[in-house]
């Protein structure tokens, strides 16, 4: 129960971060004259922000269905390696039905704090994580359906900055503690502007350039930081 | 099934199942020295992946973005609360916002 409370606390800076994007994601649906029934449902069976304003937009553009859900897996799949690295991380011998019940809730965000917790990841904790992640998701997305609930728009942009300070605020005090991460860290900043610099002349949606640049860094980094013998310096 | 309903299931799915697979099957399974660092260096990269270059376009006002992102990283860089990283960045491109 403690790990599980602990789990929704950790939760808070993301529910700060998802209910101004919940509610503006409703808002957008219901503009595109998407119902309310399912604009919630979307956000009750997807649960991926970025992939479910993709969507809306590409639905008001008149994309067939077969599209939508294709340009859905390239965006999401990011969550494949997310899950692996998770996977190294928590605690032995979890039962398989309830390890598929907290893969659900794998997001960007979900996967930072549990990533870079200090301890074995407990399932009881990331219940709580996911939990009221997914709850401010819902929930947030319902409100902006309905409406009435949006921000003032000088507060909604500040908004839009908080889920990227969470990411820095997690990665930061990671960094400070281990050489290795901060130069795999330089690294991807590295390959990561020069792919978005490449894709402005190829053509390279944003799933595939976060899956590409982060499988290339960490590469990069096993290959410094394993030595011949195969074993870890890390 | 309506074709929209039809939607939301199939972008479930493929979302789900990436999410699923590895969690569910790898433990178990002994992977080489050289992967398990590969993955433990994927939240680093991930996160880095995101923050840059998607930062900059976060605010609607690249200048504001950066000012958010030197707050947040001086709160970070100091040991402060997440949520205190969190708000400190927001209302840092709130006030600049008002300024700028």
């Amino acid at each position: 129960m403690e790990e599980f409370k602990n789990g929704i606390k950790a939760a808070i800076p993301i529910a700060i971060g998802y209910i101004p994007i919940a509610l503006t994601f409703g808002l957008l649906a219901k503009s595109n004259e998407i119902s309310f029934y399912i604009t919630t449902l979307m956000s009750l069976l997807v649960f991926a922000g970025a992939s479910q304003f993709v969507a809306v937009n590409l639905l008001a553009l008149g994309t067939g269905t077969g599209e939508i859900i294709l340009t859905t897996f390239i965006l999401n799949f990011r969550h494949f390696l997310m899950s692996a690295s998770l996977s190294q991380k928590m605690a032995e011998n979890i039962d398989k039905k309830l390890l598929s019940l907290l893969a659900f809730g794998i997001t960007d965000e979900t996967f930072s704090i549990a990533s870079l917790k200090k301890n074995e990841l407990k399932p009881a904790f990331m219940l709580g994580l996911n939990l009221l992640s997914y709850l401010a998701w819902v929930v947030g997305t319902a409100a902006g359906h309905r409406g009435g609930a949006v921000l003032p728009d000088s507060l909604q942009s500040s908004m839009g900055i908080a889920l990227y300070a969470m990411f820095i605020g997690l990665l930061v005090p990671s960094l400070k503690e281990s050489s290795s991460e901060t130069i795999v860290a330089l690294i991807t900043v590295i390959v990561s502007l020069i792919f978005y610099f490449l894709s402005k002349y190829i053509s390279l949606s944003e799933g595939w350039r976060i899956i590409i640049v982060t499988i290339i860094s960490a590469f990069i980094g096993a290959l410094i930081y394993s030595d011949k013998g195969g074993r870890s310096r890390v | 099934m309506s074709e929209k309903i039809l939607l939301v299931v199939g972008m479930a799915a493929v979302t789900y199942g990436p999410r699923m697979l590895p969690l569910v099957f790898l433990p178990g399974i002994r992977l080489s020295p050289f992967l398990e660092i590969f993955l433990k260096f994927v939240p680093v990269t991930v996160l880095t992946a995101l923050i840059v270059p998607g930062i900059f376009n976060s605010t609607g006002q690249p200048l504001t973005a950066v000012i958010g992102a030197g707050v947040a990283f001086i709160l970070a860089f100091k040991d402060q609360n997440l949520i205190l990283v969190v708000l400190g960045a927001i209302f840092s491109v709130f006030l600049s916002g008002l300024i700028l």
